[in-house]
């Protein structure tokens, strides 16, 4: 079947096998050249396909044993965050880090070493993981963490499901007290002012903002900036404190069919993105904001991603060393304004340090932005990729669908060291997407 | 705490399908099955993501002579009873093979078809209670494909229907589930139109929504209803030379 990633492109032709247990797994692993694992395919790319045998990991989805005192999880990779959200949340737990939708599996948020919007203060996933198994060439397993079998633990985490399959995994959730985050929105007119309130915001567990990118002279960098913690049961009204963790009922957004491609010129965007951002400044200060509509903005929204039309379209998410990052992103960002091809979000993170062997984040600023499939974009894209190596900075290959094995190389030390490990443990030739045979992984 | 749910057949990719269905709307539920101790990871994961009791019996549909014994152990008489037993076999061995036949024949209709006896009486005497039997649109017609199994499930079907009369006035209520195709272990491999496929939590859906409006007869995919209607009215004469 024709098989692609979040953005829609490329659309690879796969064969598609979803075990039940693990025997089922291990006869995959014995009979097809090489295998990659899939979750719910929310990467934007092609790192969840291999066209020989794609593994879908959802029905190994079973939740296996809860301790209430640590509020560590042991599961399933299948399992989808969303089902862990729906059954800890009113118990008082939610995930230690989570990306911008909750519709992503355990696996597939170890495999990518998710961030969220408090990598500042918490890390990438991977500081929740207590320990994994993982299954090998050979179809054995084996239970890492960061004190056995620590290289195939360090290698497992960010490494982008080419060290093996992630059976299970232990993970600790963060203990809350309601269901709320206390946000607060701050305006700022340019790029330094929104790193600024960044840099500000070192005591807030959330922050991230929001970039019109199709402002440019005086107002380059024009941003939302958005602060969150989560709220404790005082910070809520009476009536919602008798049920601290209930969620109010949404309406369920939908786009319909693939929007034409005329719908997203650059007019539109620019009247969309202008009126964003004065809404933003109409709310500035603080609010309470329930978790799904904080975390998920996106998710209330089924399918959005067809926005984009049938082509599909790219993401480009970079990290730029914390040195280097703001004469970095304002080269980006310049270049964005100038092709006029802005993007519905465009988003910066401040990351705090990390030291991973492959895991994307860095101490520094993280860009994402969105571009619909077309030659011009492709231009840019090359453009943004030259600027972020220029700067020292690196991709995300949960994002990528388009760079080349040049590229990578150019902007990842890191490359040469994984790809000697992959081919030493026999994990290159049982282990394959798409993406690793285009950056020759 | 609301009343608990009673699978027969809880290993079934169905059965599994509509426990997660009625846990997730807070029912304790008992989980029946052959080697109900191997059911233990599915027991701590509905516990897990429901906040239920979850129970396990050892079920075996085919030992008619342990049901009442079965019966008797439970922790108590559940309010709703689904029973997802079934096997399909293989028409073409099943020709040659008479034991698998007859092991085909008892899977679809004398198993399930003595427990929801015992069940129905239980409920009888209590004055509420539903139950749920999964039969199958192969049981409309017999065809040239699958009538040992389909003649199972239709004599299944109408111990349904007849059960269901013999209820009506005594508060228990009887739902029979015709699904069509379901992508399920048991039709792994098969090449089965998607339009016509019901995943197995649509039907665990429609059996809830089902037990919640006290309905009959239930398709799962509606065009069945309309497929089914077509097929009986196909005269024998013709039926028995097309090869479906
Ligand atoms: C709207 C949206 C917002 C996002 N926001 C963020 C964000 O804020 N931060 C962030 O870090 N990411 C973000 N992402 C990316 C997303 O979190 C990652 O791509 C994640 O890995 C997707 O998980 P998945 O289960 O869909 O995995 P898939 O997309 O199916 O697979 C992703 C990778 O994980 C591997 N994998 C999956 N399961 C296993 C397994 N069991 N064993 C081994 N390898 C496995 C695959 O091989 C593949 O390489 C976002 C994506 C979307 C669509």
């Amino acid at each position: 079947m024709k098989l692609s990633g979040w953005g829609r492109s490329p659309l690879v032709n796969a064969q598609v096998y979803v075990p039940r247990d693990l025997e089922a797994l291990q006869k995959l692993l014995a009979s097809k050249p090489s295998v990659i694992a899939r979750g719910c395919g929310r990467a934007y790319g092609d790192s969840a396909i291999n066209s020989s045998a794609t593994i879908d990991m959802r029905r190994l989805n079973r939740m296996l044993a809860f301790d209430p005192k640590t509020g560590q999880l042991i599961a399933e990779a299948g399992v989808v965050l969303c089902d862990i959200i729906a059954a800890f949340l009113p118990r008082g737990w939610f995930p230690m880090v989570t990306p911008g939708t909750k519709f992503v599996t355990l696996g597939g948020m170890i495999a990518a070493d998710v961030h969220g919007k408090n990598h500042r203060k918490h890390g990438s996933f991977r500081g929740c993981v207590d320990w994994i198994d993982v299954m090998g060439p050979d179809g054995s397993i084996q239970r890492c963490s960061s004190k056995s079998h620590v290289e195939l633990f360090e290698h497992t985490l960010g490494g982008m499901g080419l060290t093996g399959i992630i059976l299970r995994a232990a993970v600790r959730l963060r203990a809350v007290e309601t269901g709320w985050i206390r946000q607060t929105t701050i305006p700022a007119p340019n790029l330094k002012s929104a790193m600024t309130a960044l840099e500000r915001a070192q005591d807030s567990t959330y922050s991230v903002a929001w970039i019109d990118c199709l402002a440019t002279g005086e107002n380059l960098g024009r941003s939302l900036v958005f602060l969150g913690d989560h709220a404790n049961a005082s910070d809520l009204p009476t009536y919602r404190s008798l049920h601290p963790f209930a969620t109010p009922a949404k309406r369920k957004l939908s786009v319909p069919f693939n929007f034409p491609c005329f719908a997203l010129n650059r007019f539109s965007l620019r009247a969309f993105n202008a009126l964003y951002y004065r809404i933003g400044v109409w709310n500035r200060g603080q609010q309470l904001v329930d978790w799904d509509s904080y975390f998920y903005p996106l998710d209330a929204v089924a399918d959005w991603h067809r926005i984009y039309g049938r082509k599909g379209f790219a993401q480009f998410q970079c990290a730029i060393p914390i040195k280097r990052s703001e004469e970095g992103l304002s080269a980006l960002l310049q270049t964005v304004a100038k092709a006029g091809a802005g993007s519905f979000l465009a988003v910066l993170k401040r990351f705090g340090p990390q030291e991973s062997r492959f895991s994307f984040p860095m101490e520094g600023y993280s860009l994402a932005l969105d571009f619909p499939i077309t030659t011009k974009t492709s231009h840019l894209l090359a453009n943004l990729d030259r600027i972020t190596i220029e700067h020292g900075g690196r991709f995300y290959l949960a994002k990528d669908s388009r760079m080349s094995a040049e590229t990578l190389r150019a902007s990842d030390g890191r490359v040469a060291s994984f790809v000697r490990m992959r081919a030493k443990s026999g994990w290159k030739s049982s282990f394959q997407s798409a993406q690793a045979e285009r950056l020759v992984l | 705490m609301k009343p608990s749910v009673l699978i027969l057949g809880a290993r079934s990719d169905v059965g599994n399908a509509v426990a997660h269905k009625f846990a997730a709307l807070g029912h304790p539920i008992q989980l029946a099955a052959r080697q109900s101790e191997t059911l233990d990871a599915e027991k701590t994961n509905l516990q897990l993501r429901y906040g239920v009791p979850v129970t396990l019996h050892e079920f075996d549909a085919l030992l008619t002579e342990t049901h009442a014994q079965f019966l008797a152990m439970l922790p108590e008489l559940p309010e709703v009873a689904v029973s997802v037993v079934g096997l399909m076999g293989s028409q073409e061995r099943s020709e040659r093979d008479q034991l698998l036949a007859s092991c085909i024949m008892r899977s679809n209709y004398e198993g399930p078809a003595n427990i929801l006896a015992l069940l129905a009486n239980r409920f009888e005497e209590r004055g509420s209670g539903t139950l749920v039997g999964l039969s199958s649109v192969a049981g409309a017609r017999g065809r040239a494909t699958n009538y040992v199994y389909g003649s199972a499930k239709a004599g299944f079907t109408a111990f349904l229907s007849g059960l269901r009369s013999r209820l009506a006035k005594r508060g228990v209520h009887v739902v029979t589930v015709l699904p069509g195709y379901v992508a399920t272990k048991m039709s792994e491999g098969m090449n089965l139109p998607a339009r016509l496929t019901a995943q197995p939590s649509e039907v665990a859906e429609s059996i809830v929504v089902a037990v919640e409006r006290k309905k009959n007869v239930i398709y799962v995919r509606p065009v069945w209803r309309m497929i089914m209607l077509i097929i009986r009215l196909i005269p024998e004469r013709l039926f028995k030379r097309v090869r479906m």
